[in-house]
């Protein structure tokens, strides 16, 4: 599987998600700065987490709007999945390639522990390896992470399976603790736990590997 | 020409900020304050002089960065 992360001013946590992809994929990801317009074709695109732009604006907002991502959103909508963490989570909602928005925790703290996930829907492009229901332990690190969407869009998310992983316990105000959701086709997900910090024991577990399996399965 | 832009939170979406202003003026003394809300100041000054023209395109630039319209409501003041 070639794979991509896309590398904006600011992000850090993009060699982080290099490594993961190298060791579960066998093949070095491209790494595409953000001032590219084109990169070659690949099979996953992953935004990384960080603070890009110092966060100015609103979280993503810039990234948001830079070349690459005309790029990037360009092949999500052809159906090429597409992964956002942490700050590539805000990324893909300020492109309104997911819905919704990602505001500061609601305590105001900034959280960083391992939380304990639960997988809400185990049929998707992301999460084919995991069991329905299934508890994963996944780091969090995040100031803005509390997702909002209206209600009628929080029950379409929910009853179209839209859903990917849930915090089992409240940990930032997120409506319905939502820790992650993908689009309507299936091939964008965006998460604010990091999977990719939890690909091997010694990083403390290895519940993230999966969701890159996952995708591995999918894609054959 | 200048634009002033206001970006606020619409009603409805929960405001932590404004919430922990709201305590901490409490806290000073302030009583009698209901409710903070917290928002973005944004001023522009702009080459174009058509007032109609000047104030679609802030418009359109407030769709497109200033103010994410899942969450923020804007308003937009010319001089």
């Amino acid at each position: 599987m070639k794979s991509a992360v896309i590398v904006f001013p600011g992000s850090n946590c993009d060699r982080d998600m290099a490594v993961a992809l190298e060791k579960i994929t066998g093949t070095k990801p491209l790494m595409v700065w953000h001032q590219e317009y084109d990169f070659d074709k690949v099979d996953f695109i992953a935004l990384p987490g960080g603070f890009s732009y110092g966060d100015y604006l609103r979280c993503g907002a810039m990234s948001a709007r830079s070349h690459v991502m005309k790029e990037v959103i360009k092949r999500a909508e052809d159906g090429v999945p597409t992964f956002g963490v942490c700050n590539g989570f805000q990324i893909l909602t300020e492109t309104g390639l997911l819905p919704g928005a990602l505001m500061r925790n609601a305590n105001l703290h900034f959280v960083c522990k391992d939380v304990t996930l639960t997988v809400e829907n185990a049929d998707s492009m992301f999460t084919n390896a995991y069991d329905k229901g299934q508890e994963i332990t996944i780091p969090v690190a995040h100031h803005d992470g509390n997702y909002f969407a209206d209600d009628e869009t929080l029950n379409r998310l929910e009853g179209e399976g839209q859903v990917a992983f849930k915090y089992a316990s409240d940990i930032n105000g997120a409506q319905r603790r939502i820790a992650g959701v993908m689009n309507a086709r299936g091939n964008v997900l965006g998460m604010m736990p990091h999977p990719e910090r939890m690909i091997e024991p010694a990083l403390g577990g290895s519940d993230g590997r999966k969701m890159f399996e996952s995708v591995m399965n999918r894609l054959g | 020409m200048k634009a002033r832009i206001h970006v606020t939170l619409k009603n409805g979406v929960l405001d932590p900020q404004g919430k922990a202003i709201e305590h901490a003026l409490s806290n000073m003394g302030f009583d009698g304050v209901n409710e903070a809300r917290q928002g973005k100041f944004i001023e522009l000054e702009l080459s174009e002089t058509d007032r109609a023209k000047a104030e679609a395109s802030v418009d359109e630039m407030c769709r497109k960065l200033l103010a994410n319209t899942v969450i923020e409501n804007y308003s937009i003041e010319l001089e």
